[in-house]
Formats: C-alpha cells, structure tokens, sequence
C-alpha cells in the first residue's frame, strides 16, 4: 500500500503556503488523531486545535470534528458560544466537517429524542433501522456501522482529486445524514440502506467518515483540503 | 458494496516491547510496538490493538509514550487496553491519541464505568474486552456455556459470557466487544467459534473474535462460521509467518469482503 498522495496543483487549489487551519475543539472527542494527520499533511501550514472564536475566525481553514452524543455537541457548542462562530466561518472560510461535524450542520437530530442543529444544510439526522440483514449473507447487521467501507462519490468535487471511485474509508456512527437537497449531497454508502456519507455546499465539505483513520484515501482527502480555495 | 471485515493484528506490550505469551505464559520477544505498527499498517491491517500487560503501574507511562508515537505515525483506528481502571485513565489513552480503550477487570469491578466512560467520551470509543472461559458441563446434552475470567485470566468471576455481552453493550454501553477465548488463547487450534457466535448472534454491537488463530482458515472461519465483525491475530504475524495482506487475500478467496 504505497503513499498515493497527489500534490498535482490545480486551479482550484492555492499555488503557495497558507498559513492556518483551526481544529476546532468543542469538548467532544479525540481531536489529537485529526490534528496529527493534518500535520502530516500541511507542508508550511500550522494547526492549531482551539476553542477561542477569535482564533478560529483568524484561520485560513476550518475542520470542525466532532464524536459522541448530538445533545452534548450542540450543548458543548453553545455553552462555549462557539455555535455562532460556526454559523459565520461556514459561510466564509475552507470548512471540513467530519462525523457529528456533519450531523450538526444539519437541522435536527433524531438522537436523544430530538435535538435541533446549526440547520446550515436542511434536512434531518437519523438512527440506523434496528434488524437489517446483510444482503449477501442475510445475518442482522450491527449497530454502530463500524468499519471500512466503500464510498461512492456523486459529485466531482475538488476534495475527490486523486480518490477512486469507491475507495473505503473508516466509518463509526449509528445516525447518519438525510438531506433535503439531494444537490448537496457528495458522495454515498451502503449499510443496509443506502445513506449520504458527503454533503458540499459552496466553501463546505463534510464527512460521515474519519478521512483522519482512512490510511492513504483519508490523507489524500485531507491534503486536497488544505490546498482547497472553498470553490467548486 | 458492503462493509469490509476487518482484520486486526494485536500487540501485548510489556515495559515497552511487543511480547506474545503462550496460555499467558512463556513470553517471547518479538519487538518495538511503533516499528511493528508500521509494517502493520503498510501491511495493509485495518485496525491494531495494544495490550498493554506491563504488571507494575509505574511503567504506565511508557505505554502512553508508545501511544503519542503510533498516532503520529499510523493513521488507521486502534485501541488500547491493559490497566484502564478509571475515566482519568481513558482520558489520558485518548489524549494521547489512542481512538478506542478496551476495558475488562474494571468494568466487572465497576460496571457503571463503561456507561460514564461511554455517556462522556461517546459508545464508539468503549470496547468490552471478555476474557471467556469454557464451563464444563456434566452432561453432555446442556448447552455450552462460558464465564467471564479477569486479572489477566487469573480469576473467574463466574459471570456468563454473553449475558454479560448483552448487559454492556448497546445505546448507552460499550459500542464493540473483543471476545478472547482463553481455552484457545496461544494454541493455534482456532477461534472457540461456537462462542464467538453465541455472543455475535446475542447483542447488537460488533464483536472482534480472538484467541487460537494458528492459520489463515482460522480467521475466515471466525467471520463466516463465528459470525464475527473482525478477527484478531498476533503470532502468525509477528513471527512472519503470514502477512496481513496474504490474509486478506486468503479471506478474500473465501468469499469474505475485505478491505484491498
């Protein structure tokens, strides 16, 4: 397994060094493997994981990261008025949301009996249906949806640069993205039901998946990132 | 388009070196965790776990040392396990970079620590690990059952197995189980798949089946007669006697879905 990084520099990236990227630090989950595998992949660019406004409205680039329970994100979120942070750098900036960073943008969640979200893209978060079979081998497939899955990319999106169609990435949820506007979606996966795993709207990409824990497909993914301008 | 199974080669640390114990005895030397987590990784393994199995508690600190290097450098999920006794301590795992910690004495000896543990730090970064231990019946006719042992294998709590497997997993438990048959643990027999399937089949989380992998069949095995989610290996490939890839390649011609 060869490192398949592609430098290639297109119209849609920057040619020469940025400067920051804000790894944006809410309380919820381990953000040191995101951080370390931006590292790897920021040539002169810094990183910094912060939870001071000030500091994520001064980076060049936001990754908004996130794990565990919806309530607790988005009570973590406002309890350190970072809520309204988001709401302006995702209208601005090169904005990369992964896992509950996705499910947050959107407008509710199904988890802990409803909880509402930033309501940056439109349409709902919901639980993966208790009993679905595999279809091959019809055994119960388990909850969370737990490995290393093919992802199907809808949408040629700078961020896809130098990634086959249907690579695998590195999944782990139990809720997944159901979005009202079947353009904003960016890519697929198939867990018993088929599920939008990307969403992209203008400067936004995010991701069901952890291109952080994706080996070689997720550095590529997070390279192309940081050399992103936020257009399409 | 499905799912991969994973295959996770496992690592027992020792004050810092990867060891492989015999029935939890007779340890070889077999190297240094990051150099080995490397070749894992180029391998092409899917996820790794660390054991750490380092008696005295003053060494802890080396495992978290080991921890910090192998997230600089290995980007695919792993867990760490050996010693977590407390929140503070899975904290200090996932701070230093680790994505899962696996817990087995404490949680018997605590159980509400695996629903904090996971209430705080999220259900996908909590792994049971049960150390499972085959009950003798009498007669032949009764079901086979398994208790769960702790301490290294060293004392038996006579819980059962996949009561226990039912009890701590779910929305708000641990969101994987590591399953080692110690009946089978360094025996090259196999998985115990009849227990690995009693648990797969009873909760709802992924189980990683372990203890007894000898051959690559033995791995395809746990997946498609085990009905496990992953399947873990440690000596056939620190000894170099298989490759990670050569195992998937194997499972692969089984008609397995992996991850190329």
């Amino acid at each position: 397994m060869n490192s398949v990084l592609d430098f290639t520099a297109t119209s849609h990236y920057y040619g020469q060094n940025m400067t920051g990227v804000a790894v944006i630090d809410y309380g919820m989950g381990n953000l040191r493997s995101v951080a370390k595998a931006l590292e790897h992949v920021a040539g002169a660019s810094t990183i910094e994981v912060t939870a001071c406004a000030e500091r994520i409205m001064q980076a060049d680039r936001i990754v908004f990261p996130g794990q565990g329970a919806a309530r607790d994100c988005m009570a973590e979120l406002q309890r350190l008025g970072l809520d309204k942070v988001v709401r302006e750098v995702v209208r601005t900036k090169p904005f990369l949301g992964i896992c509950m960073g996705l499910q947050i943008l959107l407008d509710c969640s199904e988890e802990n009996d409803g909880v509402p979200g930033l309501g940056i893209f439109p349409g709902r978060v919901q639980r993966f249906p208790a009993q679905m079979r595999d279809s091959h081998t019809n055994d119960i497939l388990k909850i969370p949806h737990m490995g290393w899955n093919q992802v199907r990319q809808t949408t040629a999106h700078p961020l896809w640069h130098g990634i086959a169609q249907d690579s695998r990435f590195y999944f782990v949820h139990s809720y997944y993205v159901n979005p009202a506007d079947p353009m904003q979606t960016a890519a697929t996966a198939q867990y018993g039901v088929d599920f939008v795993c990307a969403m992209a709207h203008n400067n936004v990409f995010a991701v069901q998946f952890h291109p952080e824990k994706s080996h070689d497909a997720g550095l590529v993914l997070l390279a192309n990132f940081m050399r992103w301008n936020g257009k399409v | 388009m499905s799912l991969a199974k994973r295959i996770i080669p496992c690592l027992d640390v020792d004050r810092g070196r990867v060891v492989k114990g015999v029935k939890f005895v007779g340890i070889r030397d077999a190297g240094d965790p990051v150099e080995i987590a490397r070749r894992y990784d180029q391998q092409g393994a899917d996820e790794l776990v660390f054991l750490d199995i380092t008696a005295s508690s003053d060494q802890r600190d080396t495992m978290i040392h080991i921890v910090e290097q192998i997230a600089a450098q290995v980007f695919i999920p792993f867990t760490v396990g050996g010693g977590i006794r407390s929140v503070a301590d899975i904290r200090r795992m996932l701070n230093a970079g680790a994505d899962k910690v696996a817990i087995n004495t404490a949680a018997i000896q605590h159980p509400e620590l695996v629903r904090e543990a996971a209430a705080r730090f999220g259900s996908q970064c909590i792994v049971l690990a049960i150390d499972a231990k085959r009950v003798h019946c009498a007669n032949e006719d009764e079901q086979a059952r398994w208790e769960v042992f702790t301490h290294g294998g060293r004392k038996n709590t006579g819980i059962d197995v996949v009561q226990w497997a039912n009890q701590m997993t779910g929305q708000d438990g641990a969101g994987e189980i590591l399953l080692t048959s110690m009946d089978r643990d360094g025996t090259r027999d196999g998985f115990d798949l009849a227990l690995t399937r009693a648990v797969s089949e009873a909760v709802s989380v992924p189980v990683i089946a372990s203890g007894g992998v000898g051959n690559l069949d033995h791995l395809a095995d746990g997946v498609t007669l085990g009905k496990a989610d992953a399947v873990l290996a440690a000596s056939i490939f620190h000894f170099c006697e298989y490759t990670v890839a050569q195992a998937k390649q194997h499972m692969a011609e089984r008609g397995i879905e992996i991850r190329n």
